[in-house]
């Protein structure tokens, strides 16, 4: 337990997690390479007779002109095949329609992301640590074609001019497309210094007609996810996991299972730091292995189950709110400026465990051999799945090869930090080629084992006392926040673990209002009291953060009968970023005007919320209509971002829409429950997530900016859960504090 | 078993009670059908079975033959499949991509049967599509661009 002086973490948890993501880099064994010096390593790694022009690690240029971008990240959804090439194609000049996107192998030399330290996707860091590396790779490409086109034509290379994939010299009349120009330009050396364009130049960058490059794959059918790979002679694997915690296995039965026509075995897998062991059924088609993993007959050894239920595991939280805990952030006296306050406000915030739920259940492709593992998935989490997977195997880490596919959403989920599902798979491929079936093995989850599979983002108790002064300022601000650690026992624990305060359990806690007397406290249960496994989640600690933050200050307006708005703005005076975006967002939806009545019996209201996360401040005002019946709908969402730089206004935009449907789902109905240590839910049915009948209007304005970008996959989901609870409020007078919402109940004299 | 998929004659080596889905993707090679909740929860499998709209994951394969089965592989080759494919790369709907197959499926079904849905209309039809990148919004406008495309 320690206490942190604030000034050092300026409560502004993006920054504390991107150093200290950096300093584990470095400790890790000088992981971090420069922009320039991975484009150099790249030649020697892909020189190939067959690939004319790959002066670097991320383009290659054929006869043809095709120019194809090498995406070191993940594409699930959040637009990021289309924002590094828009990067490359754009220094390049290239011509968009003869852009080709492929995804990078695993290899930490040539793809790690600068701010995490290897190779991944995560922490909204895509662009924002790919601007300049892709930027330059293109430049150097450019400054290649152009120095093979002057030489051809002996005129010098400052008259050459390159437009859409063609290079040109006006004053001869000469020109030549980019694949004419591949095998000279491949015989050059690689430029050590390159021109990068000024904002200005950008034709690419910033254009609304820089379309997605996966609309059509992703329309016809084409596109090719995990679940769609099929190799020679492969097997589908289905698993029958405990449906506990802390069981194993005590005997099977295959019996059945091996009767059914299809079913070629029947192997079991072990645990993983969080993954379930379990018994897996291999088969000839999917729908042989889901049946033959149901006729399985298998005895667990429940002994030392974990069998706690949702309602004990909140009496925990509750009680742990009640003791003082470990000091995350202090400043000021806040136990006495809560003695003097004339308003002291109580409340606890309270949201459930979330599952990801992506639409593509987890699953992956595995095919061994002797001396190696070649594994085909949507890889978020590259080259530490790389690790773990060549630990499993006793394998050296080059023997492994990730091959990357597009991923159906994974929110996180792919991104675990101990590989569970991955080790699940290669366990059970392992365990069969050891049986006699030496076969490539895809591990298909169904909805149920996806949703039952843990790895959840986790409960979090929020306690929260604020003190107010006879002026109606904010003088006092203590926060409790109760819940598991994510990073403890993984990568990051020693750069995020800090004097035993979970960082990510406390980023955006009352961030980044100047408040005199401040004090934040954390109590991270241990694996043995709370067991249940949790990973990150879209905005991973903010998605809890920011609702009790944003809840909390609307309580805080409304008691010193204060505008939410003008409450937040003069709290934020030294924040122009944050008070940016709110005033814009307020602008935008009429924040000012009077809200339009409803219909007889309805009650209207609009709510404010404001929160950073990744570096992008988001705000949003909410409309709510609460019918005569006491129940109430989401009709419009005003939000405005400022991410620096936009690469691509038009995703930008899809993010914010498509983040806020997201946090909507969560606000209204997503939670995981526990019933005798047993999730309660298994599919859709239970599990309910946002419809297009619950889809309010969005409307998207993105502040003007010069500096560097920043994310957008993450940061509009915190604020719509505040928004929508203080628009609540705003229509009946009536706090909700607990997500989700469904059940309130909203009745006038309820 | 012999299927009409796509206006091709399939001949395929499964049992009667193996759903649709599973006899597409796994024995006609066809994986733009997606499995995403295996109960009819999510709308990810959808095709159309004589022009109707159904859940795949849920329909038996020995129900569907010598019924003709559509599936995004062959939705272009319908004028109101093609409008609709065109409305979604037009407004770039897709984010993740996984459940768009099934929009498109169920939002070609309602343009054949109402021309000029309305927001509600559409809502009403599309429920039963399941996204979790929420590209609502975009839907809602792609349908509407298709239906001014095909008036």
């Amino acid at each position: 337990m320690g206490i942190v002086d604030r000034s050092s973490t300026q409560a502004m948890p993006a920054d504390v997690v991107n150093v200290s993501r950096r300093r584990f880099m470095q400790a890790a064994g000088g992981l971090a390479l420069g922009v320039y010096s991975g484009i150099g390593a790249a030649k020697l790694a892909l020189a190939d007779e067959a690939v004319p022009f790959a002066p670097n690690a991320f383009v290659r240029i054929d006869p043809q002109g095709i120019v194809t971008v090498i995406a070191k990240h993940l594409e699930m959804g959040q637009g990021i095949y289309t924002g590094l090439p828009t990067l490359l194609a754009d220094e390049l000049d290239a011509d968009w329609d003869k852009v080709r996107v492929e995804g990078a192998p695993a290899n930490t030399a040539l793809y790690a992301n600068s701010l995490i330290g290897f190779q991944a996707t995560g922490g909204s860091t895509g662009i924002a640590n790919s601007f300049e590396q892709m930027r330059k790779a293109g430049a150097v490409a450019k400054a290649m074609l152009v120095r093979a086109a002057a030489e051809r034509w002996r005129v010098p290379a400052a008259e050459i001019l390159v437009s859409k994939g063609v290079v040109s010299h006006p004053g001869s009349g000469r020109s030549a497309g980019f694949g004419e120009l591949a095998r000279a330009a491949a015989r050059l050396p690689v430029p050590s210094e390159v021109v990068l364009k000024k904002p200005e130049q950008f034709t690419l960058i910033g254009n609304p007609r820089t379309r997605r490059t996966d609309s059509r794959g992703k329309t016809d059918g084409s596109a090719v996810y995990t679940q769609d790979m099929k190799l020679p002679g492969m097997l589908v694997a289905a698993s029958a996991h405990p449906t506990r915690y802390g069981v194993t296995v005590k005997s099977v039965d295959a019996a059945a299972a091996l009767a059914i026509a299809g079913v070629v075995g029947v192997v079991q897998f072990p645990a993983s730091p969080r993954g379930q062991p379990g018994v897996a059924v291999l088969a000839r088609n999917t729908w042989a292995a889901f049946q033959g993993r149901d006729a399985l007959k298998i005895v667990w050894d429940e002994s030392a189950a974990f069998r706690s239920s949702s309602a004990d595991i909140l009496t925990a939280y509750r009680e742990a709110a009640g003791k003082p805990d470990a000091v995350w952030t202090q400043e000021g006296d806040v136990a006495a400026a809560l003695a003097s306050a004339e308003t002291v406000i109580e409340a606890d915030y309270y949201v459930p465990y979330l599952a990801h739920a992506a639409m593509e259940p987890m699953n992956c492709l595995v095919r061994l051999s002797a001396d190696g593992c070649e594994i085909w998935n949507g890889e978020q989490w590259q080259t530490e799945d790389q690790k773990a997977v060549a630990q499993r195997l006793g394998l050296p880490i080059e023997r492994v090869t990730i091959h990357q596919l597009y991923a159906g959403g994974s929110f996180g989920r792919r991104a675990n930090p101990t590989a569970d599902y991955l080790l699940e798979a290669v366990s059970i491929a392992q365990a069969a080629r050891e049986s006699g079936i030496d076969a490539p093995v895809k591990l298909v989850w169904s909805r149920e084992d996806d949703m039952r599979g843990g790895n959840y983002r986790p409960a979090y108790l929020h306690r929260v006392r604020l003190g107010l002064d006879g002026a109606g300022e904010l003088i006092a601000w203590h926060q409790r926040v109760v819940g598991q650690s994510i990073v403890k026992g993984i990568v990051f624990e020693a750069a995020l673990v800090k004097d035993g305060v979970d960082l990510i359990s406390v980023e955006g806690c009352a961030d980044p209002y100047e408040i005199p007397n401040l004090k934040v406290e954390l109590h991270t249960p241990t694996v043995t009291e709370n067991p249940i496994t949790v990973q990150w989640w879209r905005s991973v600690g903010h998605s809890h953060t920011g609702f009790a933050t944003e809840c909390a200050i609307d309580e805080a307006a409304s008691a010193s009968g204060q505008d939410p708005l003008v409450f937040r703005r003069k709290l934020l005076a030294k924040h122009p970023r944050h008070r940016g975006v709110l005033e814009l967002a307020a602008e935008k939806a009429g924040w000012n005007q009077p809200l339009p009545a409803g219909a007889a019996g309805e009650r209207r209201g609009r709510g404010i919320a404001v929160h950073q996360s990744f570096n992008t401040p988001v705000a949003q005002v909410v409309e709510v209509t609460v019918r005569a019946d006491g129940t109430f709908k989401v009709d419009r969402v005003v939000c405005a971002v400022d991410c620096g730089i936009v690469v691509n206004p038009d995703i930008v935009r899809a993010q914010m829409e498509g983040g806020i449907g997201f946090g909507l789902g969560t606000t209204l109905h997503g939670a995981i429950t526990f019933k005798d240590g047993e999730t309660e839910q298994g599919n859709f049915d239970s599990f309910k997530v946002l419809r297009i009948n619950e889809m309010p209007r969005v409307e998207v304005h993105i502040m003007p900016s010069a500096e560097p970008p920043t994310g957008v996959g993450e940061p509009s989901v915190p604020p719509v859960a505040p928004a929508v609870a203080n628009a609540l409020f705003a229509a009946t007078g009536r706090r909700v504090r607990s997500l989700p919402l469904d059940g309130a109940d909203f009745k006038i004299g309820t | 078993m012999v299927l009409t998929i796509n206006g091709q004659s399939r001949q395929l080596d499964v049992a009667d009670e193996m759903p649709l889905l599973w006899a597409l993707r796994d024995a006609a090679d066809l994986t733009g059908t997606k499995f995403g909740c295996g109960a009819a929860q999510c709308g990810a499998c959808t095709v159309h079975v004589d022009g109707e709209p159904v859940r795949s994951c849920v329909t038996p394969v020995g129900d569907v033959v010598g019924k003709q089965i559509t599936t995004i592989e062959g939705i272009a080759q319908d004028r109101v499949g093609s409008a609709v494919q065109a409305a979604w790369r037009e407004l770039d709907v897709v984010q993740c991509g996984y459940c768009q197959s099934g929009q498109i499926m169920s939002a070609t079904a309602l343009l054949r049967e109402n021309a000029a849905p309305s927001d509600s209309d559409i809502d009403d039809a599309m429920s039963g599509n399941i996204c979790r990148c929420a590209t609502y919004v975009r839907i809602r406008a792609a349908i509407h661009d298709a239906a001014r495309t095909l008036a």
